[in-house]
């Protein structure tokens, strides 16, 4: 696992890159289980419609939860200082989202030198749904 | 609107198990195959105590475990078909491992209206710590609570 980062990145590697297969009903309604999050907004039509959608769209922290699996495909869990996002967007039913981090500067973190990544998550179309930040230690 | 006395007050704290089985649910709905996560093993080899949990799961411990899930949607009182998930923030201090007993002690640290009122945002910071009393990970989102339209 500790290979899968180079001990010196520089500013603008990749390190992180994953596609995830669309998301499904069937999906928003195992993470309605697997994650307590009971929200009726992300898996019963018609309190979605009721609220105003055309249809039930993704829990952000399942999208969020796809990003993390790609950071720590690449970054050994132990090394993960910080990790955030902004929900920029809604996901909406059968996106295919794929999720990228960049080296995007050097910085001390609770005197540790550390890299902060830039993250995203986009779908097909290239729309932005996440856009985060890790910190992790070198 | 949301009351901006509501800045600086608790919700109730929670308390988590890290149950195996359903980390495991979890990582089977997420695709999740990293042997770190499923195999104590490969997570020994990578230092930790037991398998530690993915970088997300933190915020489904809390809402799993809580007797209110959505207590702070009753505190701000708001309806849950107007909220949107603003941003979501971890701050990693010390391992969480399968096993732990977790503490979650949430308080409201921001309200602010934006946009001249379409929206409030609300924050809310969660400090974690486990069975040890030891401080592992400082857990902070911001919800995004859609006005009414004022005719």
């Amino acid at each position: 696992m500790s290979t899968a980062v180079k001990a010196q990145p520089a500013i603008g590697d990749r390190l992180v890159h994953k596609v995830f297969p669309p998301i499904s009903r069937h999906t928003l309604a195992l993470y309605c289980g697997a994650s307590g999050d009971h929200n009726p907004i992300h898996v019963d039509l018609d309190f979605a419609r009721a609220a105003g959608y055309p249809d039930v769209f993704t829990h952000g922290m399942l999208v969020m939860g796809y990003l993390g699996q790609a950071l720590t495909d690449a970054v050994p869990p132990p090394r993960l200082r910080m990790f955030s996002t902004r929900f920029v967007a809604i996901t909406q039913l059968g996106a295919r989202l794929t999720c990228e981090g960049h080296v995007a500067e050097f910085v001390e973190h609770d005197g540790e030198r550390c890299a902060k990544l830039a993250l995203t998550t986009k779908d097909e179309n290239g729309d932005l749904k996440l856009a985060g930040e890790a910190v992790i230690a070198l | 609107m949301i009351d901006p006395s509501l800045v600086g007050r608790s919700l109730s704290p929670v308390t988590a198990h890290v149950e195996p089985g359903r980390l495991r649910y979890f990582r089977e709905t997420l695709g999740e195959t990293n042997p770190v996560y499923g195999d104590a093993r490969a997570a020994q080899a990578a230092g930790y105590a037991a398998t530690p949990v993915p970088p997300t799961y933190l915020f489904c411990l809390e809402m799993m475990d809580a007797e209110q899930a959505f207590e702070f949607i009753t505190v701000i009182g708001v309806d849950i078909g107007r909220l949107l998930h603003g941003e979501q923030r971890f701050t990693y201090r010390a391992p969480v491992v399968v096993g732990d007993t977790l503490k979650f002690q949430p308080r409201i640290v921001s309200v602010a209206d934006k946009k001249g009122g379409a929206m409030t945002l609300v924050g809310i910071e969660t400090k974690v710590t486990n069975q040890n009393g030891t401080h592992v990970a400082d857990v902070s989102r911001t919800v995004v609570v859609l006005n009414p339209k004022t005719a």
